[in-house]
This record gives structure tokens, sequence and C-alpha cells, in this order.
């Protein structure tokens, strides 16, 4: 229950290709996160999975079922939108109710279901409220609750976080990783940051003009990098590139001397984090690196240093960009 | 001088508005005026105004002499019919084009093509009329062919065009004319004109929607439609397509979407579209004056009949003018922001 | 974009509204094309084809040419009236004053006067030659005969009554455009040293273009068809337009034949006219 399968799906908006060509199977009650830059196509993959779109070409089967020619309503899927898409003239009670009304429930399970959703998401004593009456988190909380109440065979994320502050994205996040786990429900969610990506996914989809450059687990992307785009798209902050983009290495991999090693640089720039000191060190004739020093180092600016890359996280790519692995 | 210049300035600019604010609305106060005089007294107001006495005669006058109330009747009637059938229509269109364009026409014209949708109509409803028996040569069987071969080409175009240029079609068809259509209406409303007449399989002579509502609420809607489609689009277009997105993923089927979440949400819009037409509709005056004469005649048809009246007039006159106007002038004043939308097809907010 | 699913949908929703326009703009212009080439008059039976004479004779009619001109003047008059009235007046309303509320209902509501009361009342209580407010005034400053308006200058009376029911339409759109106007370039400008004159050339004067654009192309429209003005005055042979003298054709002369095809001529005229003004000021306008 809830894999998703596209081949070969293909998205132009006339002359405009948006997805050359699109392959990937979407496990059952797995979490999965499409990012990438803003105009890479994620919103549009999830669209087209979503059925909000036309395919131009290609296919998307849920559970073994071809939904290529469905409506979005026929294929069993929830979404919730970055602006969280509430009925504004509805309650919180009604906007969460109303899927439930279109698939005809009798009203007693429509109530109960309704309430149980609210009291997972802490909705209560807001289910007489309308939308604007309520915080950013909160409605985010009823777009969910609308999801829930479904009980769709996959939920589709669309940037839910991107409109709230700091501190309620890093909240929220959990909160919906806690969701994840109690329902073990599969979860496709999209988002441009990489961070969110990372401490989400169980695997990660990395998007690039419409491309699927890789697809693995955080930590494979992290180690394993195919290419140097997704090289540098995942890591904060960006791995280091030098000798013609030939040669990857992360800042928190770079060793620091005030005596050897193998790239000399005077530092330019320091930021100090309190629990990492990141060190901008301009290395001349290598290009321009950024060090991770941990704790408060006694580097300052305008310091000569030394930096040794560990050997074994040396990241080696060719001409064209992909990855050497030896 | 003690007032400060802004002081000043805001001095003068008042004066200077409220002159011409007056002086704008001064015929309508003074209608005012001649409506509460009685007959002789209102001719001579200029110089009596405050003068002679107030009396309420000319209202009971007026309602008792000509049935007042038939033609406020029919006024509302025909505003209020004309407006909800046009919604009929019109939210269905605006949301089809707000929400569900289509950005490439789907038949790309040419000269050819035209010479053989023309050729083939007229050849196909040539080769009908034939099988069915008619006369080629009679008069009405080549009406009916010009007319077959207008229509289908043109229906054709219409319906292939995309969304903005159906759009701009629909405004063109308010740039029409009145003067160009007011023979095929006048004929095709009258009686033996040229619907309502002896078709030998039917005969519809004694039937006419002339001076009928059964004419003049269908046309009134049918004038006013892209006014009201425009409008509703705009609208319409200002609702973000997520909260519709939204309900489709809930499962809403279009009715639902249309009547549950899009109209709601829309309400101010379709109030204000709903009172443009009002408007349009009651003040209307081309058509009224020569399409009804009696049972269908609106206010506008009965205030012209004053117009080559027999003996002293004024204060009937204006007491059935202040009566006519008094409410759109109080729905325009409620309402005057939100017509603008309207008024200029969206082109101004 | 929507869905080709939603599309199909689109178009079933769309259908009746596209039908019911095509009805109104097709089948009349259908059928007086078939009766512009008919001779046929009400009274008479004798019909039949009769060619472009139709045509003919409503061109060579002997109110055509005034008409005609009458046409014009009026909608150009009313059309500078309207917009420069309207500029001035959207200026002068868009400062603060006292009772700006009130002023702002006072000065639109004649755009919500039905034509026929407009008409009557222009023509009766104010600018009647004995009876008139006009004429008291006249009187009052020493006149021993009032001007009969729509009796000697009928043209003028009709471009006054007319003008007075659009000024507040021009005034309100041109009004509204101006609030949308933002305060901070006001601000900017008189940084820059900018009298209010130069503010109002350099500043709101092009802001206003696109509006001034809508205002002339949508007055244009109506003002072509101007009607019930002209009826309901009795001023018809005098200060007739077009309209008028298609109507007359069909109400005086019971020509249908010739009433079509003046009202086919009225139509081309009048398309000539909007898309030459489309063409002109097309670029400002939305779409």
């Amino acid at each position: 229950m809830g894999t998703i399968k596209l081949s070969k799906v293909r998205k132009a908006f006339g002359d405009a290709v948006i997805i050359p060509g699109a392959d990937l199977e979407i496990r059952e009650g797995e979490f999965i996160v499409f990012v990438g830059p803003s105009g890479c196509g994620k919103s549009t993959l999830l669209r087209l999975i979503a059925g909000l779109e036309d395919v131009t070409s290609g296919s998307i089967e849920i559970d073994g079922r071809s939904v290529t020619d469905s409506a979005p309503a026929e294929r069993g899927l929830a979404m919730v939108f970055q602006s969280y898409a509430l009925y504004p003239h509805m309650s919180v009670r009604d906007n969460i109710a109303f899927p439930l009304k279109m698939a005809k429930l009798p009203q007693a399970e429509i109530d109960a279901k309704v309430g149980k959703a609210a009291a997972t998401l802490n909705l209560t004593e807001y289910l007489d409220r309308k939308p604007r009456q309520l915080s950013g988190g909160q409605r985010q909380r009823v777009a969910i609750g609308r999801a829930i109440v479904r009980e769709p065979k996959a939920f589709l994320f669309d940037e839910p976080l991107s409109n709230l502050d700091a501190a309620l994205r890093v909240n929220m996040r959990v909160e919906i990783m806690q969701m994840h786990q109690n329902m073990k429900a599969t979860m496709v969610y999209v988002t441009h940051d990489q961070v969110e990506a990372m401490t989400m996914a169980d695997r990660i989809v990395v998007l690039n003009r419409g491309n699927i450059e890789q697809v693995g687990s955080p930590l494979e992307l992290y180690n394993k990098p195919n290419s140097l785009f997704v090289a540098g798209f995942i890591g904060s902050p960006k791995m280091n590139f030098t000798e013609n983009n030939t040669i990857g290495v992360r800042p928190e991999h770079i060793i620091l001397s005030d005596k050897h090693g193998d790239w000399e640089g005077t530092v330019k720039l320091s930021e100090h984090l309190g629990s990492d000191t990141f060190l901008h060190v301009d290395g001349g004739k290598c290009g321009h690196f950024v060090v991770r020093a941990s704790g408060e180092s006694h580097f300052g600016p305008g310091a000569k240093v030394w930096m040794t890359p560990m050997p074994d996280r040396i990241h080696h790519f060719d001409r064209d960009g992909r990855a050497i692995r030896k | 001088m003690a007032i400060a210049p802004s002081r000043r300035r805001k001095l003068v600019v008042t004066l200077l508005a409220w002159t011409i604010g007056i002086l704008m609305f001064f015929p309508i106060f003074w209608t005012a005026v001649a409506a509460f005089k009685t007959e002789s007294d209102a001719y001579s107001l200029p110089q009596n105004w405050l003068t002679t006495p107030w009396t309420l005669e000319n209202f009971s006058i007026v309602q008792e002499r000509s049935n007042y109330l038939l033609y406020i009747r029919n006024t509302v009637v025909i505003a209020f019919v004309s407006t909800l059938l046009g919604l009929a229509f019109a939210i269905p269109a605006a949301w089809s084009m707000a929400f569900a364009p289509v950005a490439t026409s789907t038949i790309k014209w040419s000269g050819w093509r035209w010479l053989a949708t023309v050729l083939g109509t007229a050849f196909v409803v040539g080769l009908v009329l034939y099988a069915l028996g008619w006369d080629l040569t009679n008069r009405s069987a080549i009406g009916f062919l010009a007319l077959a071969i207008v229509l289908i080409p043109a229906l054709l175009w219409v319906f292939s065009r995309n969304t903005s240029d159906a759009l701009l079609w629909m405004l063109s068809t308010k740039m029409m004319p009145p003067a160009g259509a007011l023979i095929p209406i006048y004929l095709i409303f009258n009686r033996n004109g040229l619907v309502f007449k002896d078709w030998g399989w039917i005969d519809l002579s004694e039937y006419n929607i002339m001076d009928s509502f059964w004419g003049m609420v269908p046309l009134m809607m049918l004038l006013n439609l892209p006014i009201i489609i425009w409008m509703l689009y705009t609208y319409f277009k200002e609702i973000p397509a997520e909260i519709l997105e939204a309900s489709r993923m809930d499962g809403a089927p279009l009715w639902s979407e249309l009547t549950k979440i899009l109209m709601p949400m829309a309400v101010p819009g379709i109030v204000s579209t709903c009172l443009l037409n009002l408007i349009l509709a009651w003040n209307e005056a081309f058509w009224s004056l020569n399409l009804t004469n009696k049972y269908a005649a609106p206010l506008s048809f009965f205030i012209s009949e004053y117009s080559s009246p027999e003996g002293q007039f004024w204060a009937k006159l204006s007491a059935a003018s202040i009566m006519a106007i008094a409410p759109i002038l109080v729905v325009g004043w409620f309402s005057q922001r939100q017509l603008v939308r309207g008024l200029t097809f969206g082109a101004v907010k | 974009m929507a869905t080709s699913h939603a599309q199909r949908l689109g178009r079933w929703a769309l259908a009746p509204s596209l039908v019911a326009l095509s009805g109104l703009a097709f089948v009349p212009l259908a059928i007086a094309i078939y009766f512009a080439f008919l001779r046929y008059n009400l009274q008479s039976d004798n019909t039949g084809w009769y060619g472009l004479n139709n045509f003919y004779y409503f061109i060579h009619d002997p109110y055509f040419i005034k008409d005609f001109f009458n046409t014009i003047v009026l909608v150009l008059s009313v059309l500078v009236i309207t917009v420069v009235g309207g500029t001035a007046l959207a200026v002068l309303l868009d400062q603060p004053f006292w009772g700006r509320g009130i002023v702002r209902v006072l000065m639109i509501s004649p755009f919500f006067i039905m034509p026929t009361v407009s008409s009557l009342v222009w023509k009766n209580l104010l600018m009647h030659p004995v009876f008139g407010l006009f004429a008291a005034i006249q009187k009052f400053f020493g006149a021993s005969v009032a001007l009969d308006w729509f009796g000697t200058v009928p043209l003028l009376s009709v471009i006054i009554v007319v003008s007075w029911q659009w000024l507040p339409y021009a005034a309100l759109i041109l009004l509204t455009a101006l609030q949308s106007l933002d305060e901070e370039q006001k601000n900017a400008s008189m940084m820059d040293g900018a009298g209010p004159i130069a503010y109002f050339r350099y500043i709101v004067l092009p802001h206003l273009s696109r509006p001034i654009t809508v205002v002339i192309l949508i007055e244009t429209i109506f003002l072509l068809n101007v009607f019930a003005e002209i009826k309901v005055t009795s001023v018809g042979g005098f200060a007739g337009n077009l309209t008028y003298l298609v109507f007359s054709q069909l109400n005086d002369a019971t020509d249908i034949g010739g009433a079509a095809a003046g009202g086919l001529i009225a139509v081309v005229l009048a398309n000539i006219v909007s898309i030459f003004l489309v063409r002109i000021v097309g670029k400002n306008l939305e779409n």
C-alpha cells in the first residue's frame, strides 16, 4: 500500500520541457524527499503524481495500478499545499470534514474521524474557528489534518514549511517526522532546503533542471555523490571544489595546521557559531576554501594556514562533472 | 493670513469640490423639488420654489392614472431575472476561463479552411433541406441556408478559440451597435415576422415575444453577459487556484467545487456583478423603447411617454422620475467602488 | 495550467455562454444581411430582390450626411468633455477636504440616472425657454427672451445632457486609478524638486494614461449608440445620429430593407472606429 512508480514521465508546457524524462520507484511507507534549486521541477513532479497536471508522456502507477489518466480524487492521495489552501469560509472542523463529506460518509463517522484527527494534532479547541483566526503553525496542522483524515495511500507535501519562521520550522519538522513514524505511511515531500531533506528523508531525490540527478539515502548522497551538482548541493556549508572542479572536499574533512599541509592559504574571515568555527581561506591559485574547525579556533583573519584533506574523503570528478570512484 | 497654507488650500479645495458636486447633483435635486409641488406650481418653480406649498399628490396621481406599480414590477422582473439568468450562464463560463484555460486554439484557420467550411456547410444543409422536401428556391429556404452558412462556421470558429481570444471575442460582441441588430430582433420578436409565423408543420402565428418578458429577459441577459463574464472572471482570478486544487484532491466533483468552494469565496465579486447588471438592465433604454409598449414596458419606457404629453406634466414627470431613479441611485452610491471593475471590463480595479 | 480533464469540463461549462453569445452576435447579422438586399416595406406587399439599392438609398438619404456628422461630433465632444473634466475632477477629489465622501456621492449620481429621465428633466425643467430654470436665470440677468436650447441648438443640448451623464463615469474610473498611485511617488518627486504641475505632468498623467485609454474605449462604444436622449427629446430630425436614422427608417418609413441596410452600415462604421481605436490604444489595454 502506497507504492508509486513513475516510468519515463515527461512534462512539457508547449515548447518548454520541464521534465525530460523521470523514472522513479517510491517504496511503501518510505519518506522520500524531492530536493533541488528553484525551478528544478520538483513541485511539477509532485503535481504530476497528484494528478493536478497531466503528463505529456509516460506513466504513473500507484500500487501497481495505472493512474496516468485518473483524476486527482481517484488516485487516493492527499496533499498539503505550501500555502495550506484552507477553505477560508469554513471552520476548522468543516475544513477537515470536507473530504469525508465528498466521500459521502455518514455524519457520525465524519464527526468521529474529525475528532480523532483534531486530537492527534492538538486542534480540538480550535475546531470552530475560521482559518484567518489561526496562526501559521495552526493552519499548517489543519492542512495536515485534512490530509490525514482521508487515510490516503500516500501523503504529498509541497514545501509545507517554507512559510513558517525558523523556530516553528524546526518544531514542525519534528512533528511531521513523528507523524511518519506513527502512521508508517508513504510520504513524498518537496523542499528546496537540503537540511530538511537530510534530516527527514529515508531517501532523497535530487533534481536539477527537471532531471533526477541521484536517488539515495541521505548518507549515500553525502558520502558518494554522483556528480558535481549533487556534491555541491548536499551538505552545508558547500563542498569545496578545487583544481578546476576535479577535486572536491567538504569543509569538515580538512585538517588545519600552521606548519605544513597540501594547500597554503590566508584566513580572510572567520564565522564563530559557538560549536564550530568556519574559516574562509583564500588559497591563492588553489581557490577559495571554507574549512570547519571545531570549537573556537585560534586561527584568525590574516593568519597563514595549511590545509590537508583527509585522504579517504576526497571526491574526484571528471570534466563532465561526473564522480570518479576508485 | 492667520490660516496655514495647507489649511487655506484645503478650504479652497473644499469650496471648489462642493460647488462642483452641488452643480452636478443639482438637476436631480431640482427634479425632487418639482416632484413635491403641484402641477401649476411646478411651472413657476425657479422663482417660487421655497414659497409654494409642498405636496405628495403627484405620487398618487401618477400611480392612479398610469398604474406606475406595473412599470416598477416590469423593471424589477426584467432586471432581476436577467441578472440571475446571466449568473447561471456566467459562473461556469468564468470558472472555466479562470481555472481551466485553454492556451492554444484548436483549429488554425486559413483561407482554404474557411472556404471549405462554408461550402461544406452549404452543401450539407442544402442536402438536408432537400431531403426534408423543402423547395430550395423558396425564399425561406434560401434564408435558412444563408443563416446556416453564417452560423455554423462562426460557431466552429468561436468554439476553437483559446481562452484569451474567446474573452476578447466576448468583449467585441458588446461593441456591436444595437442599430445593426434592431431590424433582425424586431423581426424575430414580432408576430408574423421571422419566427412566429405559420411554418406549415407548426403554426406559431398566434405567438410573439414582442412586448413580453420572454423576449426582454433573454435579450437583456445576452446584452450584458459579456460584462458579467468578464467581471466574474477578474474576481475569480484573484482566488488562489491552490484552494480549488485542494478541493479536487479532496474528491469534490465540479459541481461541489463551484457551489461549495468557489462561490462562497467569490460572494463579494458576485454581489458586485449582480449590482452592476441590475443598474445596467434597469437603466437600459434602446431596446426597452423599441420592443416594449405596455405589457413588459419598464420604467424607462414609461418615462419616455412624457416626451409628448398633453397638458401640464412636469410635476408628475418629476415624481415618476424620482421614483424610477431612487433605487438605482442608492445602489450606485453604495457600490461605486466595486462597480469600477465591471465598468472597465476589468482593466481598472 | 489545468489538466485535460478540467479543460474538458471547462469547455462544457463555457459552451452555453458561447452558443448564446454567438446567437446574439451572428444570427441578427445574418438576418440583417439577408433583408438588406430585399425590398421590404411593412406597408407594401411588393417584396423582392433589391440589390444594393437599400444601401444606396440609405447613404443618399437627405439626413445621412448630417446624422453621420452629428454622430462624430457627439462622440468627440463628449469624449473631450468627459476625459478632460473627468481628469480634473479626479485630481480634485483625490485631495483631502471636508465632506469628501458626500461630494463624491453627489458627483457620481448623474451616471446612475436612466437616460429617459435625464433627457426629459434637462429639456423641461432646466432648458425650457419659458418655464425652465435656465430661462429664469437668463431673465434675471436681463435677457428678454431666453434661449430655446432644444429648439435652436439641439445637438449642443444633447451633448450637454450626455456629458452630464458620462462625466461621473470618467471621474469615477480615473479617481479609482489615481488612488492606486503610490503616495511615495509624490514624496519622491517633491524631494526631487517637482512642483504640483510638474508632478501632474510627469507622474500623474502617465499613470492615468492607461485608465484614460479604457475610458475612451468604453465611452466610444456607448456614445456611438446614443438613442434615448435623441428620441425622447424629439430632436431626431435635427440632432439625430446614425442610430436614430436607422430607427427612423423602421419607425417612420417602416422600411425593413432600408433599416436593415442602414443598420449594417452603422455596424461597419462602428467596427472601423473600434478597430482604429483598439489599434491606437490597444497596447495600453490589459490582455
